[in-house]
């Protein structure tokens, strides 16, 4: 009791955005992050531990990129090729950001979007992440009680980027699985009604194209009647594209900065480009994120609120030295798209053996792999049932549509960017181990192909093991996955390769 | 323009201040020995550059370090993803030693309690948000830095009620003064939530007093508010005093791991320190596991990079480099200020005595033409202008007496600070003010020095002075 007493006493001293749950970390989908974090899977040490398929990283070129950095000891301020240039930049803390660094980073933005747009370099706005980026954008754009349309399922992480210290409102945009999760008008203009409904003025429309968790990019019609709604409505259309260059295939990527061009008298006050290196070159640990405005107010007002999350210069000084060195840059992109597209027919060749459903899509870092066909009922309940023998029975931890405000239960997002080729075939197999055996225990036949075992798996009764205990049954309305985890931090060196 | 929001179209991010107008002025014609050496020298911009040597040098024998290996294999995919916001543990660990080591070894710091932040500007502010509604206050000691209008207020909707400290005390803070802030706020119906400090202060160029320590302490735990030290100038110390940081007086109070300790949170970053500000490294160092649990989130927002923390976790990590660094740029700092000191007084312009910091809070009311702000602008613009000197006045630090100008020493080489100094000479001996000032400016000097030791003594208790009388 005086323990209470003394912690409510406590919660008192603090602001209610610090005693409260708006960073949405409270969440029972953070036991899929602890069970990795207790038990990491490891091919040699613990062949039975949990594999991470939860995290949306790019590891698939750090050869390529630690190759660049051997080679290029000038890019270091540290080095003797680069310590005459140590003092000017590690007293560097303009805002504006080194010009070197803002030039190089619209280049690689034109390269991304094969030099089919250009970008000012002057419109660059340097943030922490596109996590700083997204915060930033919503105290530019909207007040508290205000609110931003986004297309449903999306991005976990959106809910505390946008909504926690800013007081911002998300208004879901509902997409479904009958049209491959597109955006519709009318989908549109049923949120936009919503909103007015529960009195939350609509100040902007937020869309991850290439969609985080889908992996689809939004064709050119698509991104049009986007730019037309907003426009028409007269609120801002937010376009976070991290995941610009992880198209593969016959995939383009069409951004929405090309879009505008083609459409006459259109507002670009309105338009607002949120980007990062952290997933296009794997750089997550840098915290390069970029906030890029036609509105040069917003540009201006941004830079000033960048002063709260400012690049390194010892990181803009580095990135500006590899995205200049553009023979790097072409063959990062060109092997990063290979790689990337091979680890994802791997993939999905699996999966296709075994019968199991994927959203088609060329882009991103995962895939929306559908699961429906193995809920018991569907339900959300159901959902988290079988989430939670996959991440402890199967040991792969892959992300519920749940947590990404998906409308439909049974779609889970499983990441394939963040392992090597070996893991990705222990992952297949426990996969196939697990749906032979849930379709015996459900008496279904459905053709399993043959495929190499990696290692013997006890065979054991999935039936009930599916009945796990558990007591929390709710939907998970602010299920949040942050790639900055929760957990006791994992050690340095990550045991990929 | 209705479709941005109020952030956006009011001045809360404090830019519009003669502070920063200086910097613009000086951005349009920066001085240069030889490109352009009529420019402007900047003397607003408190930086440490007197120390780089130091670090280079560690560079150079450090190559792992310098090239992101670890026992010659290059370690930088690793360094690429990670991410993680609890930061690099043994970065933690070094930061925590190192600020053990600039308080004498006499507190310690538990590197669990640290939570990394992109710049003290983020520390800052993200105390903010933890600590205060909008609309809530924190009562802060005048004259403070211009930044912390943006860094507290801005985005937070937090209010700054004044503590008015006055020159006929050296600006010390004194209980009637907090009593009166808080009235104040009252007054104005906002909620205190706590009082900020900066230690040593900033602009005045001095360490809080033992006795002022105790007194906000006591302040803090009476009213059950919080009290937050931003200490990001402690290892600026180069007076003969030992730099006394809060959580000294904690532990000299026995109110360690008491709900009062709780209350307390300390600023740091390597900015000032180790003269890197562009690396962003801020930290907050708090007793109350919530807030260190939720700043922790925040800092999502604003992480450190992780080549910065490896370069960095190595740097601070070998104990020979940190102890030789503290000394000598406490040695530099207390040379460069002793020459900008010496240079203003052969100008006949006295300054708070320091004992800290990378500037001088320099006393120029003589130079006024009235008592007035209106005249404080008006030297100001003279001296931004024809003097081309960009110093700092004291109404955009919240000053509540005019004439007042803070003017930072540890920026530019020598020769620049005494260019800087000859045109300052001679701008004053061209006033009328000036000549009447030199020619009676010995006697005056001599008046002043004697009024200069006994605010010496004044603000110097026994107590504070030394490591032998513990």
């Amino acid at each position: 009791m005086v323990a209470l007493a003394a912690e409510n006493q406590d919660r008192n001293l603090l602001s209610k955005m610090a005693a409260g749950d708006g960073h949405g970390e409270n969440s029972n989908y953070f036991d899929g992050w602890k069970a990795y974090e207790e038990n990491p899977f490891h091919p040699i040490d613990r062949p039975d531990g949990v594999i991470q398929m939860g995290l949306a990283e790019n590891q698939l070129c750090g050869d390529l990129m630690r190759k660049w950095v051997l080679e290029h000891p000038e890019a270091s301020i540290c080095t003797a090729e680069g310590v005459n240039q140590f003092s000017d930049i590690a007293i560097f803390q303009d805002y504006h950001g080194l010009p070197e660094f803002r030039q190089a980073v619209a280049k690689f933005m034109e390269k991304t979007r094969n030099n089919r747009v250009k970008f000012d370099p002057d419109r660059i706005v340097m943030s922490g992440g596109a996590t700083g980026a997204h915060e930033t954008v919503a105290f530019c754009l909207a007040n508290a009680g205000d609110g931003f349309l986004v297309p449903t399922p999306y991005y976990p992480g959106f809910d505390r980027d946008l909504r926690w210290r800013t007081g911002v409102n998300l208004v879901p945009v509902t997409c479904l699985s009958s049209n491959g999760f597109k955006i519709t008008v009318e989908a549109l203009e049923a949120a936009y009604e919503n909103a007015r409904e529960s009195n939350i003025p609509v100040k902007g429309l937020l869309i991850t194209n290439p969609s985080n968790p889908l992996g689809t990019t939004l064709d050119r019609e698509c991104l049009k009647s986007l730019v037309n709604f907003t426009i028409d409505k007269g609120i801002h259309l937010i376009a976070d594209e991290i995941y610009a260059a992880t198209t593969f295939g016959q995939s383009e990527f069409i951004s929405v900065a090309e879009v505008i061009e083609e459409i006459p008298d259109c507002n670009r006050d309105l338009i607002h480009i949120v980007y990062s290196l952290s997933k296009d070159m794997g750089l997550p640990g840098l915290r390069v994120g970029i906030i890029y405005s036609y509105n040069n107010r917003v540009v201006n007002i941004a830079r000033k609120m960048s002063s709260f999350g400012l690049v390194s210069s010892q990181t803009q000084h580095l990135i500006a030295k590899m995205l200049s060195d553009e023979d790097f840059v072409d063959e990062f992109i060109r092997e990063s798209k290979l790689r990337l597209a091979a680890r994802h027919a791997e993939l999905t060749t699996g999966l296709d053996g075994l019968g199991i459903g994927w959203l088609k899509a060329k882009a991103g870092l995962f895939l929306w792999m559908d699961l429906r066909s193995l809920l018991k009922t569907a339900t959300f309940d159901s959902e988290t049932e079988l989430w939670r023998v996959i991440v402890h029975k199967v040991k792969l931890n892959v992300s519920p549509g749940g947590s990404f405000h998906c409308h439909e239960p049974g779609w889970f997002r499983v990441c394939f960017a963040n392992m090597d080729h070996k893991t990705m075939e222990t992952a297949l197999e426990r996969i196939r181990v697990f749906t032979s055996q849930l379709e015996e225990s459900l008496n279904r036949t459905k053709p399993v192909a043959p495929t190499t075992m990696m290692a013997k798996k006890k065979k054991k009764c999935w039936q009930s093991s599916l009945r796990l205990s558990f007591n929390d049954t709710r939907r998970f309305e602010d299920g949040f996955f942050s790639p900055h985890s929760p957990v006791p931090p994992s050690p340095l060196v990550r045991a990929q390769t | 323009m209705k479709q941005l929001s109020t952030k956006v179209t009011s001045n809360g991010h404090g830019q519009d201040s003669s502070y920063f107008l200086g910097w613009e002025e000086y951005e349009k014609n920066p001085y240069d020995e030889i490109k352009n050496p009529n420019g402007m020298i900047q003397m607003g911009l408190a930086e440490n550059q007197l120390c780089f040597d130091l670090i280079e040098s560690w560079l150079a024998k450090n190559p792992d370090a310098a090239s992101l290996k670890r026992n010659g294999q290059s370690i930088f995919r690793e360094l690429a993803l990670f991410q993680d916001y609890h930061g690099m543990p043994e970065f933690k660990k070094a930061m925590a030693e190192f600020m053990e080591e600039i308080r004498g070894n006499r507190v310690t710091f538990d590197p669990k309690k640290i939570v990394l932040a992109a710049g003290s500007t983020s520390a800052n502010e993200t105390l903010m948000f933890c600590l205060a509604e909008p609309g809530d206050a924190f009562l802060l000691p005048t004259p403070y830095y211009p930044g912390f209008d943006r860094d507290l207020k801005w985005r937070t909707g937090a209010e700054i009620v004044p503590i008015h400290c006055s020159s006929s005390n050296g600006f010390q803070i004194t209980e009637s003064a907090l009593q009166q802030a808080y009235q104040q706020a009252q007054k104005l119906d906002l909620k205190v939530k706590g009082v900020l400090v900066t230690n040593p202060s900033n602009p005045l160029g001095t360490a809080l007093t033992r006795r002022e320590l105790n007194l906000l302490v006591d302040f803090i735990s009476s009213k059950n508010i919080h009290l937050i030290s931003d200490e990001i100038y402690s290892g600026t110390m180069f007076g003969f005093e030992q730099f006394i940081s809060v959580m000294d007086v904690l532990k000299d109070k026995k109110l360690e791991n008491t709900e009062v300790s709780k209350r307390v949170h300390v600023v740091y970053s390597l900015s000032k320190d180790l003269g890197l500000p562009g690396f962003r490294v801020g930290a907050i160092y708090s007793n109350d596991e919530m807030i260190v649990s939720a700043a922790t989130k925040m800092s999502s927002f604003g992480l450190v990079s992780s080549q910065t923390q490896y370069l960095l976790s190595a740097l601070l990590s070998d104990k020979k480099f940190t102890s030789t660094y503290l000394e000598e740029n406490q040695k530099r700092l207390k040379s460069r200020q002793k020459r900008l000191v010496s240079g203003l007084e052969s100008a006949g312009i006295t300054s708070l005595r320091s004992n800290a910091g990378l500037f001088c809070w320099v006393d120029m009311r003589h130079l006024l033409d009235t008592n007035t702000f209106e005249a404080e602008l008006d030297l100001w613009k003279k001296i931004v202008y024809n003097v081309k000197l960009n110093i700092s006045p004291g109404s955009s630090c919240h000053c509540t007496e005019p004439g007042w100008f803070r003017v930072c020493f540890a920026n530019m080489s020598e020769d620049t600070l005494d260019l800087a100094l000859k045109r300052l000479k001679n701008f004053v001996e061209s006033t009328d003010c000036g000549r009447m000032i030199s020619r009676s400016s010995h006697e005056r000097l001599k008046s002043l020095r004697k009024k200069t030791v006994s605010n010496w003594v004044f603000r110097v208790s026994w107590t504070d002075r030394v490591p032998d009388e513990r």
